[in-house]
């Protein structure tokens, strides 16, 4: 039957034989997975075949690739471990294509399996071909094509360590037909060495101490945290959290970096960028040194690069060389991971005994505190119909003590989720930061609860995004997920209705969802538990209702359908030229500048 | 017209590690007003593997980079390395950006920005094919001889010229055939190597 090349690989400690499939589930087995999410097809049939026989590696089968590599998003960001993906060849690894887009943009360690046509067919345009380390070049870490069953098992264990190291990232293993079949020798991981990639992870000494000398001479200082933190595991956020205590200085996360450092403590001042607090932005605008850890300045967070920061030394901790000197230019740039540069940097701050000028932080801190008397996140619930706001912070204070896992589409009710959740702690916050893809939470919330199973996991949506992914469902009732998706529902695509109208003259091009399903019976068609709220006094009650449901549930919360995410940063514009409502943006024109801005 | 001596300066460098590649070369102050476009010469090893050169021009292309030559062939057959050398501009800012990127790769062994390392020697090498007769041929043959540039294929009708040497006098050649009979041309693009004693 199997169409046998000759095992010509190196056979260092055993000579027996096994098909290259019984390599790849040995390989797993060793490199500690114990989950797979996938879709067969039929140039990965042998690899099903073997996972068949075997019982140490449990597969989720999903309705979409696409949902495969967000699942595996979800489990790594929840987890810190690489996330595994099987699927077929042709339009199996198309449809993954935007996954790993995902995770290459905000760094989550994947490996995902390819089927490709038998070596001899590819270049021929055979049936379900393609070309897909072509095609996934751009949007992975890294990726390979398998020819010979003899490379496989050194090529598996480069991929995990590729994804996990470094910049964590996608890596694509292409793996024809007739390779899956072929018999080879297994190598196991520790004779596995790389050639060429060989990540900084310790930063210069000599940087880090100027890094603590700067930061311990500011006035106005400020700690700028990001995704990064997330990465490099939980000892950096602890970290981080120590250093902020010592200097007493404050701290703004991203979207990503959000958990690093507990919400609600009296040094945060919330998320920043063109959503983020007014404090933490006017914070940002007039800090005097700034310290950015694990944070690339993403446009979305700096908003006009002539006039972020401008009274600023800037001082920024990344893994990634590309990612220093991209956008912003610092003064003290530190290559190395997170984690071992914060240790560092608090073990210098405790030996020289730093303290910052108490003065001045006090200063400082009024200043801030004054920004904070603005109440930027302030809403008015009133009346029956629900503001969306007044929806997610219900959510957040009836979860808020069951350490919950909460995941987002993209939009509007994204943003409300970050500004308005409180999040304590690291890898309890999964979202589509880079990308912004819409469909990313269901799939990432499934992801997350195979992982978590007896955790209480919410996917906060919008009723345009859920149903990028909506077929989901079916996988959440296949393996019991008891996910939560509570979709906050105002009938548009919120966030383009939102630029619609305050910068394209209120034209509402295709932005409205009409015909929308009843979300209720669309759960109950599932097999799962419909929920709706249509009113504010109403709210609390399903809310409890939905927690006590053991079943997956989709709650339908329909909210005020115009109202607008603030504040708001315009394209265009800087950190201090923030909209903070509705009546804040009569006088402002955003420029032809920030009208080409994504 | 004549090559310039090429014995001078053999130690002017050996402070410069080839590990210093991920040290921003320049102060940030120079990095923030420098808003003029540079020319580099960078020079990659990467492991000899399916698909990297397309990594590397993919690179390029997919962050608006450019590329004014690249030259790649296999060096060290032993250990299966090949060296990329690229010619790129930009701003100091994007020039960096490259390199950092260029190291990202995972294939990539080695990225060395020659322009800023020290001397270097940079060579290219063009086929021209001539067309001609009567004067003009022996003018066409006479500037080859000033280029010192060989005769590789000849006839009644055309010479075919090799020459090695600097970009712009590859260009200088090639524009003064261009009233001669110039009919094809070919370059191979810059190679380079750092001068002194040591390597990549």
């Amino acid at each position: 039957m199997s169409t046998q090349t000759m095992p010509t690989g190196e056979t260092t400690t055993s000579a027996e034989q096994l098909t290259g499939s019984e390599i790849v589930i040995k390989a797993l087995i060793e490199q500690e997975v114990d989950t797979i999410f996938g879709y067969p097809g039929g140039a990965v049939l042998p690899l099903y075949d073997a996972l068949f026989k075997q019982n140490s590696l449990r597969h989720y089968l999903v309705r979409h690739e696409q949902a495969a590599v967000h699942a595996a998003e979800g489990y790594a960001r929840s987890t810190g471990r690489v996330g595994v993906v099987l699927v077929t060849s042709g339009p199996g690894a198309t449809n993954a294509v935007t996954g790993l887009t995902d995770a290459l943009m905000d760094s989550i360690p994947l490996v995902c399996f390819t089927g490709q046509v038998p070596t001899h067919l590819i270049g021929n345009d055979a049936f379900q071909e393609a070309d897909t380390t072509g095609i996934t070049r751009p949007c992975t870490k890294h990726n390979y094509l398998v020819k010979s069953v003899a490379d496989l098992p050194r090529i598996i264990h480069e991929a995990f360590h590729v994804a996990r190291s470094g910049r964590p990232g996608p890596v694509v293993i292409d793996l024809p037909k007739d390779v899956q079949q072929a018999l080879g020798a297994y190598l196991p991981k520790d004779q596995v060495k790389h050639r060429s990639y060989n990540p900084q992870v310790k930063g210069e000494k000599g940087a880090i101490e100027r890094a603590v000398e700067l930061f311990a001479g500011a006035k106005r200082p400020i700690i700028y945290s990001g995704g990064g933190v997330i990465n490099s595991g939980d000892r950096a956020s602890v970290l981080l959290t120590e250093f902020a205590r010592l200097t007493g200085a404050p701290i703004t996360n991203t979207l990503m970096g959000l958990g690093a450092y507990p919400a609600g403590d009296p040094q945060f001042l919330g998320m920043l960028g063109m959503h983020g607090t007014y404090e933490a932005n006017l914070a940002m605008h007039g800090c005097d040194v700034m310290l950015a850890v694990g944070a690339r300045f993403d446009d979305r967070v700096t908003g006009k690069l002539s006039e972020f920061a401008p009274y600023s030394k800037k001082i920024q901790v990344d893994i990634d060389p590309s990612s220093i000197n991209k956008n912003v230019v610092v003064d003290v740039p530190i290559v190395g991971d997170v984690a071992h540069v914060l240790e560092e940097m608090v073990r210098l701050w405790k030996q020289r005994q730093h303290k910052l000028d108490p003065n001045a932080l006090k200063t400082w801190w009024s200043q801030i505190d004054s920004w904070r008397q603005r109440k930027c996140l302030h809403f008015e619930q009133t009346g029956d119909v629900m503001k969306p706001q007044y929806a997610i912070n219900r959510l957040y204070e009836m979860t808020a003590d069951r350490d919950a896992f909460i995941t987002t589409e993209v939009g509007q009710h994204q943003m409300w989720a970050a500004q308005y959740y409180q999040f304590q702690k690291p890898n309890r916050w999964m979202t589509s930061g880079g990308l912004g893809t819409m469909g990313y939470g269901l799939p990432a919330a499934m992801g997350v609860q195979v992982a978590h199973p007896d955790a209480l996991v919410i996917d906060i949506a919008g009723e345009a995004s859920i149903l990028m992914n909506m077929q989901e469902m079916s996988t959440l009732i296949q393996y019991r997920l008891p996910v939560k998706i509570f979709i906050v529902n105002n009938q548009w695509m919120g966030m383009v209705r939102q630029w619609q109208q305050l910068l394209h003259g209120e034209r509402y091009a295709e932005s409205y969802t009409d015909s929308l399903p009843d979300f209720v019976k669309l759960a109950e068609a599932y097999g799962a538990v419909g929920i709706r709220a249509t009113k504010a006094a109403e709210l609390d009650d399903k809310i409890r209702e939905m927690l006590e449901t053991p079943k997956p549930v989709i709650f339908d919360c329909c909210v005020d359908e115009v109202e607008n995410c603030f504040p708001m940063i315009p394209s265009g514009s800087a950190h201090n030229q923030m909209l903070l409502g509705p009546d804040d943006h009569a006088d402002h024109k955003t420029s032809e500048d920030g009208m080409v801005l994504v | 017209m004549a090559q310039k001596p090429m014995a001078q300066n053999t130690t002017a460098q050996g402070s410069r590690s080839p590990s210093a590649q991920n040290a921003t070369a320049q102060s940030p102050e120079e990095l923030r007003v420098s808003t003029h476009t540079e020319k580099r010469t960078i020079a990659v090893l990467v492991d000899n593997e399916p698909g990297v050169l397309a990594r590397v021009i993919g690179l390029f292309s997919g962050r608006g980079y450019n590329i004014e030559s690249l030259t790649v062939t296999e060096v060290d057959p032993e250990n299966a390395l090949s060296r990329i050398t690229v010619v790129t501009s930009g701003t100091p800012m994007i020039l960096e950006q490259i390199k950092a990127q260029l190291g990202r790769l995972v294939p990539v062994h080695k990225v060395s920005d020659l322009t800023m390392a020290g001397p270097y020697v940079e060579r290219e090498l063009a086929l021209v094919k001539v067309n001609g007769a009567g004067e003009k041929r022996v003018e066409a043959l006479r500037i080859a001889d000033i280029f010192k540039a060989r005769v590789v294929d000849a006839s009644h009708e055309h010479f075919v010229f090799e020459m090695t040497g600097k970009t712009d006098k590859l260009d200088a050649f090639v524009e003064l055939m261009s009233p001669l009979g110039l009919i094809d041309v070919s370059r191979t693009g810059v190679v380079a190597i750092q001068r002194g004693p040591e390597g990549l």
